[in-house]
C-alpha cells in the first residue's frame, strides 16, 4: 500500500489551490473549547430517533427493491426468468442482464478488474443476478424468490492454497495469482541473523474479518428529469457522487450525493456499491424513488472483508535486545476481484522498531469468496499480530521486560521513507506512561494463583502507515451580523464526531457558543469538496481547514471594525461577540454593529489544508495494556481490564477521544478472541452470513474497566497538531491479549481468534495429556 | 422475516397455514393473542385456514401512547410497520433475525427485538419506540445520560441501546456494572461504544431517581 492510497480516492488526488501567507497560524497555547470534553453538537438527533440516516429515508411514492444474487461459490448464469416475478403482485420493474441500460462496467476496489453489473460470470457466492422494485419490500422479495435461474455451476476455490495450485479454476483470464509484487528489502536480512546473538520464528495465521456496520449497506435513489439524488450511507459522498456519475455517464453536476448521518463503515463504505446504480436504474425505470438496502446476510457476502493472513516471522537480535534482522512472508487473498490480500500486513515490520535489515514478501492469489474491502487499518493488526507475539516470545527469550525491549528499539525517523524524522513520536512515551499508569511491575511481578483460572498481563505496540491527512480539504465558515456561525466541509461523520470537533474549533477561533454554530455536511449539492473517511485522516485533513476558515472570517470582521474604530487591526481582538481594542478596552463594537459588515449581511471565510512539511514523516503511535483471566479447563479468555496510551498528536475532544479509543479495542478483542469468517472449502459458501454465527464483541466481551492515556507531544505538522486516531487504536489490541495469555499460562497461540478451542488444543500440545484421553482429539 | 433469498422460508407467497404460522410465533398468551387477531376484521365465520401474502387484517397497536389502527399482513414484522406504515424510523433495522437488537422497543413495557416480534402479535399491546421516550422537546433520562456520557459513535444502533436501557431499568432500578453488562448483551454496538454504554446507563438509573 503506498501512501496515497489511504486517500481512497481514484485517479488523480485534487489539489488544494495556494494558501493565503497567513494560513499557517501559530499553534494553539490555551484552548479554551477545543479538547474540552463538550456533549457532541448532534447527541440530540442521535439518541431522540430523529437523525435521518439514508435507511431512514421514505420518500413520497418510495418503492423498494430487493436484489437476487448468486447462490454458487462460481457459476455461469445461463438462463435468467423473471417472466413469473414480473407478474407478482406490486412488482414495478425487474433489472437483469442484457436489458437496456444494465450494460454497466464495474470495478471493485482499487487495482481490481472489469466486469459488470450483472455478470453472468459469477465468480463468489453473492455476485448480483438481478434486481426487483415492488410496493413493498415483502413484495419484492416474493418476487426475487420467484425468478428461475439457471446456473452452469463451475469448480471453485476458495482458499489461496486451492487458488494457485495450476489446474485451479480461473477467476479471470491470466489466472488467480496476480504478478507478485517486488518484496520489500533494506540492508541484507542474511548477513543480519549471521550477526545476530538470537534468532526466533514463527508463522501465526489471522482471522478473514467482516466489518458489518450496524447500518446496512445501500442507498435510496430519485430522479428529478435529468438529475439523479443519492441518499447513501457512505464514508465519502464525493466517492458516491463519482462513482455513480462513471457507471450512469452522468455530468457529476446532476448527481448529488447526500449522507450527514451513516451508521458506521469501517472501510466498507468508502466507495459506492452496484446498489446505487441499480436503485438509480429502478428509479429511472419506474419513474419513482428506490430504496435499496442489501440484508445483513448479504452484507457478510459482499461488503468487504478484512483478508485472512498468514504471516511467517522472523527475528534477530542481539543479546542486549537490539533488533538487527526481520524477514516476513505474508499469503493472503482479496477474494473475488480484489487482487491483493496482504495491503499493509508487513508495514508494522518494516516501520515500527530500528531494524538495519529487513525483507518482506507477500503473496496473493484470487478466489471465489466475498472480496475485501479496506478494514480499519488494512493489514495492521494481521502484522501486529505476528511482530508483537514475536517481540514478546523475544523478550522472554532474553529475560528482557517487554517493555524495555521494544523501548530499546524505538526508532526516532521513518525507515520506510527514506530515513526521514517523524515530526514527532510519542511511542515511548506511549509504553512508558502507559506502564506507570497500567501497574505494569507490580502486575508482571504478581504470583500466580494456584487455580485453573490463570491471570496475566500482556503489552503490545503499535502505529498506524497514515494518519497525518493532507491536502486537499476545503472547509467554509459563514458569520452571521448576530455573531453565529455556519461551518460547512464535505466531510462524512463515520462516527469520529466530526460536526462535533469541527464546531469546537470554530468555538474557539470566533469565540462562539457551541449551540450558535450549525454544521453542514457530506451534501455534493451543498458542502466543499472532500475526499472519503478513511486512513484516520478526517481530522488531520479537516480539521486545519476548518481552522484557516474561522481565521479568515476573523480577519476579514476584524478588519473591518479597524477601519471604523481607527485602530490598527492587529489591535483588535474578538470575544464573546464584541471586537475590543487591546490597548484601549472602551474602545470595542458589538460584531453587528460593525457596519461594513451589516452591508455584506454574511461574512464568508475559506479554508483550505495546507501541505505538510517536507522532509518530515508523520504517524500516530500507541501502546496497550491488557490484563485476561484465563480458564484453563474451558479455554476461555476473559479481558479485564485494559489501558490505551496514544499519541495522536492534539485531542480535540477528550471524551470522544476516549471513546474512540475504547472502540478500537473492543473491535481488537474481536480480532483476538471472537471473530472468524467461516467459509464451506467443499460447497464454497459463506457458514457466518449472520449476527449469530459471525461473533462481534458485545457488551459482555468488553471490559468495563478501560482506561485511555492521551499522549501529546505537540507536533506542529498541520495548524492542529491533530494526527488521526480511529486505526492505530485497534492495531495493538490482540498481541496485547495474546501476551497476557503467554503471561498468565505460557501459552503462545499463534493463529488468531483465540477461541476456547484453539487454547484448548494448544494447551493439549503443550503438555502431555492425561492417561486415558489420548486420541480424544 | 428473513429475506434471505437463497432458503425458502415458511412464509411465501404462497400462504402460510394458521396452524404453522402460530406454531413459529411462539407460545403462551402472545400466540394465543395473535390467534384472536387474525380473525379480526375478516369475515365473521368460519374463519379461513390460509391467510395469503396480500391478505389484510386489521390490528390496533398503541405505540408512545397513540393509537394505530392499521391493516397488516400476518408476516409483517412489527419493525416494519413501525418505520414503513407508521413513519417512526427512530427504530433501526440491523439483521431482521434478532441478533443485533437494532430494533429494540418496549412491549407493554418489556424490552423486545421488533424485527421479531409480528404487527399481529402486537395487536392489542402498548408500544413504545425511542420517540416516546421524549418529554416534548427534552430528551428522556436515558437519552440524556447517553448524550451526555457520548455513549455512541455513529449512533445506529444508539436508539436499541436505549431502549433495551429502559426496559433494564424498568425491571432494575439500581443496576451494578455487571447487571448492565449481562442486561445491554442483547444489542450489539459495531463502533464499540461499551464503556461509555455501561457509565451511561448507571447515570440514567440515577437520573431516573431524581438525582443530577
Ligand atoms: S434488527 Fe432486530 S435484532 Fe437486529
Ligand atoms: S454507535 Fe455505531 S454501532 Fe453503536
Amino acid at each position: 500500500m503506498d501512501d496515497k492510497e489511504l486517500y481512497f480516492w481514484r485517479g488523480p488526488l485534487p489539489e488544494t489551490q495556494a494558501l493565503p501567507p497567513d494560513a499557517a497560524p501559530e499553534p494553539w497555547g490555551e484552548t479554551r473549547v477545543v479538547g474540552k470534553p463538550v456533549t457532541r453538537v448532534d447527541a440530540y438527533d442521535r439518541v431522540s430517533g430523529s437523525a435521518i440516516y439514508p435507511s431512514d429515508v421514505i420518500l413520497p411514492d418510495m418503492l423498494h427493491a430487493a436484489v437476487l444474487t448468486c447462490p454458487h461459490a462460481h457459476a455461469l448464469v445461463k438462463k435468467v426468468d423473471t417472466a413469473g416475478a414480473e407478474k407478482m403482485p406490486g412488482v414495478r420493474a425487474v433489472l437483469k442482464d442484457g436489458m437496456p441500460g444494465t450494460n454497466v462496467p464495474w470495478f471493485q476496489g482499487r487495482g481490481g478488474f472489469s466486469s459488470r453489473l450483472f455478470d453472468p460470470h459469477c465468480r463468489y457466492e453473492g455476485d448480483e443476478v438481478a434486481v426487483v422494485a415492488a410496493d413493498t419490500i415483502y413484495q419484492a422479495w416474493d418476487a426475487v424468490r420467484a425468478i428461475d435461474v439457471e446456473y452452469e455451476v463451475l469448480p471453485h476455490a476458495v482458499t489461496v492454497e486451492d487458488a494457485m495450485k495450476p489446474d485451479a479454476p480461473g477467476l479471470r483470464d491470466g489466472g488467480n495469482v496476480p504478478p507478485a509484487a517486488k518484496p520489500y528489502e533494506r540492508g541484507n536480512v542474511a548477513e543480519g541473523f549471521k550477526a545476530a546473538d538470537v534468532v526466533l520464528e514463527q508463522t501465526y495465521t489471522t482471522p478473514c474479518e467482516l466489518h458489518n456496520p450496524m447500518e446496512l449497506h445501500g442507498c435510496v435513489a430519485k430522479w428529478d428529469g435529468p438529475r439523479l439524488t443519492v441518499w447513501e450511507s457512505t464514508q465519502g459522498v464525493y466517492a458516491v457522487q463519482s462513482g455513480v456519475a462513471n457507471a450512469l455517464k452522468l455530468p457529476l453536476a446532476n448527481v448529488r450525493a447526500i449522507g450527514p448521518y451513516m451508521g458506521g463503515g469501517f472501510g466498507s463504505k468508502l466507495e459506492t456499491g452496484k446498489y446505487s446504480v441499480m436503485a438509480a436504474l429502478l428509479a429511472r425505470k419506474t419513474g419513482r424513488p428506490v430504496r435499496l438496502f442489501y440484508t445483513r446476510e448479504q452484507v457478510c457476502r459482499s461488503m468487504g472483508n478484512r483478508p485472512a493472513n498468514t504471516i511467517s516471522l522472523k527475528v534477530g537480535a542481539k543479546r542486549d535486545g537490539t533488533l538487527v534482522a526481520l524477514e516476513s512472508r505474508a499469503v493472503g487473498t482479496g477474494g473475488a476481484y480484489a487482487e491483493d490480500g496482504t495491503g499493509g500486513v508487513d508495514y508494522l515490520i518494516r516501520e515500527l522498531y530500528t531494524c538495519p535489515n529487513v525483507r518482506c514478501e507477500n503473496s496473493s492469489a484470487l478466489t471465489n469468496a466475498g472480496p475485501q474491502r479496506a478494514f480499519r487499518a488494512p493489514g495492521h493488526p494481521q502484522g501486529a499480530w505476528a511482530l508483537e507475539s514475536l517481540m514478546d516470545a523475544l523478550a522472554a527469550r532474553l529475560g528482557m521486560d517487554p517493555v524495555e525491549l521494544r523501548l530499546k528499539n524505538v526508532p526516532a525517523a521513518s525507515q520506510t521513507r527514506n530515513g526521514v524524522p517523524y515530526s514527532t513520536t510519542g511511542l515511548a512515551d506511549c509504553l512508558r506512561e502507559g506502564a506507570t499508569a497500567f501497574g505494569w511491575a507490580e502486575a508482571r511481578g504478581r504470583r500466580p494463583a494456584p487455580s485453573h483460572i490463570k491471570r496475566g498481563v500482556g503489552v503490545a505496540a503499535g502505529m498506524w502507515q497514515g494518519g497525518a491527512g493532507g491536502p486537499p480539504s476545503t472547509a467554509i465558515v459563514k458569520l452571521f451580523p448576530d455573531g453565529s456561525a455556519n461551518l460547512n466541509m464535505g466531510a462524512s461523520d463515520i462516527g469520529c464526531g466530526t460536526k462535533t470537533w469541527g464546531a469546537q474549533i470554530v468555538a474557539e477561533e470566533l469565540h462562539v457558543g457551541l449551540d450558535r454554530i450549525s454544521v453542514e455536511h457530506a451534501d455534493t449539492g451543498t458542502t466543499q469538496f472532500a475526499t472519503p473517511s478513511g486512513g484516520s485522516k478526517t481530522v488531520p485533513t479537516e480539521s486545519p481547514a476548518i481552522r484557516s476558515a474561522a481565521l479568515d472570517v476573523k480577519r476579514q470582521l476584524l478588519s473591518m471594525a479597524a477601519e471604523q474604530l481607527k485602530v490598527p487591526a492587529a489591535d483588535l481582538d474578538l470575544r464573546g461577540g464584541e471586537i475590543v481594542s487591546k490597548a484601549d478596552p472602551a474602545k470595542k463594537l458589538g460584531v453587528g454593529q460593525v457596519q461594513a459588515f451589516g452591508r455584506r449581511g454574511v461574512l464568508v471565510g475559506v479554508g483550505y489544508r495546507g501541505p505538510n512539511p517536507q522532509g518530515k514523516a508523520t504517524n500516530p503511535f500507541g501502546a496497550q495494556f491488557a490484563e485476561v483471566e484465563v480458564d484453563t479447563k474451558t479455554g476461555e479468555i476473559r479481558v479485564l481490564r485494559f489501558l490505551s496510551a496514544h499519541d495522536s498528536g492534539r485531542v480535540l475532544n477528550e471524551k470522544m477521544f476516549r471513546n474512540q479509543v475504547n472502540g478500537g479495542v473492543t473491535m481488537g478483542i474481536g480480532f483476538g478472541l471472537t471473530e472468524e469468517r467461516v467459509m464451506d472449502r467443499q460447497l464454497g459458501k459463506l457458514l457466518t452470513a449472520n449476527l449469530h454465527d459471525y461473533k462481534m464483541p458485545t457488551a459482555l466481551d468488553a471490559p468495563a474497566d478501560k482506561t485511555v492515556i492521551a499522549i501529546d507531544p505537540h507536533d506542529t505538522f498541520c495548524n492542529t497538531g491533530a494526527k488521526g486516531l480511529g486505526e492505530p487504536a485497534t492495531i495493538p489490541t490482540a498481541p496485547a491479549i495474546a501476551n497476557a495469555v503467554f503471561h498468565a499460562t505460557g501459552l503462545r497461540v499463534t493463529d488468531a481468534p483465540m477461541s476456547p478451542a484453539r487454547v484448548l488444543r494448544a494447551m493439549a500440545a503443550l503438555k502431555p495429556a492425561p492417561a486415558g484421553r489420548k486420541g480424544e482429539e | 422475516m428473513s429475506h434471505d433469498e437463497q432458503g425458502k422460508p415458511a412464509a411465501t407467497a404462497t400462504g402460510v397455514s394458521r396452524r404453522g404460522f402460530i406454531t413459529s410465533v411462539g407460545s403462551g398468551a402472545i400466540g394465543v393473542a395473535a390467534a384472536g387477531a387474525l380473525v379480526k376484521g375478516a369475515p365473521p365465520s368460519p374463519p379461513p385456514d390460509t391467510l395469503k401474502a396480500g391478505d389484510l387484517s386489521a390490528v390496533t397497536i398503541t405505540v408512545n401512547g397513540r393509537r394505530h389502527q392499521v391493516l397488516v399482513e400476518a408476516r409483517w414484522s412489527l419493525l416494519y410497520v413501525l418505520r414503513d406504515r407508521l413513519g417512526l424510523t427512530g427504530t433501526k433495522i440491523g439483521c431482521e433475525r434478532g441478533e443485533c437488537g437494532a430494533c429494540t422497543v418496549l412491549i407493554d413495557g418489556k424490552a423486545r427485538y421488533a424485527c421479531m416480534t409480528l404487527a399481529v402479535e402486537a395487536d392489542g399491546h402498548e408500544v413504545t419506540t425511542v420517540e416516546g421516550l421524549m418529554q416534548g422537546e427534552e430528551l428522556g433520562p436515558v437519552q440524556q445520560a447517553f448524550a451526555e456520557d457520548d455513549a455512541f459513535q455513529c449512533g445506529y444502533c444508539t436508539p436499541g441501546q436505549v431502549m433495551a436501557a429502559e426496559g433494564l431499568l424498568r425491571e432494575n432500578p439500581s443496576p451494578t456494572i455487571e447487571d448492565v453488562r449481562h442486561g445491554m448483551a442483547g444489542n450489539i454496538c459495531r463502533c464499540g461504544a461499551y464503556a461509555h454504554i455501561f457509565t451511561a446507563v448507571v447515570k440514567a438509573a440515577d437520573l431516573k431517581r431524581g438525582g443530577r
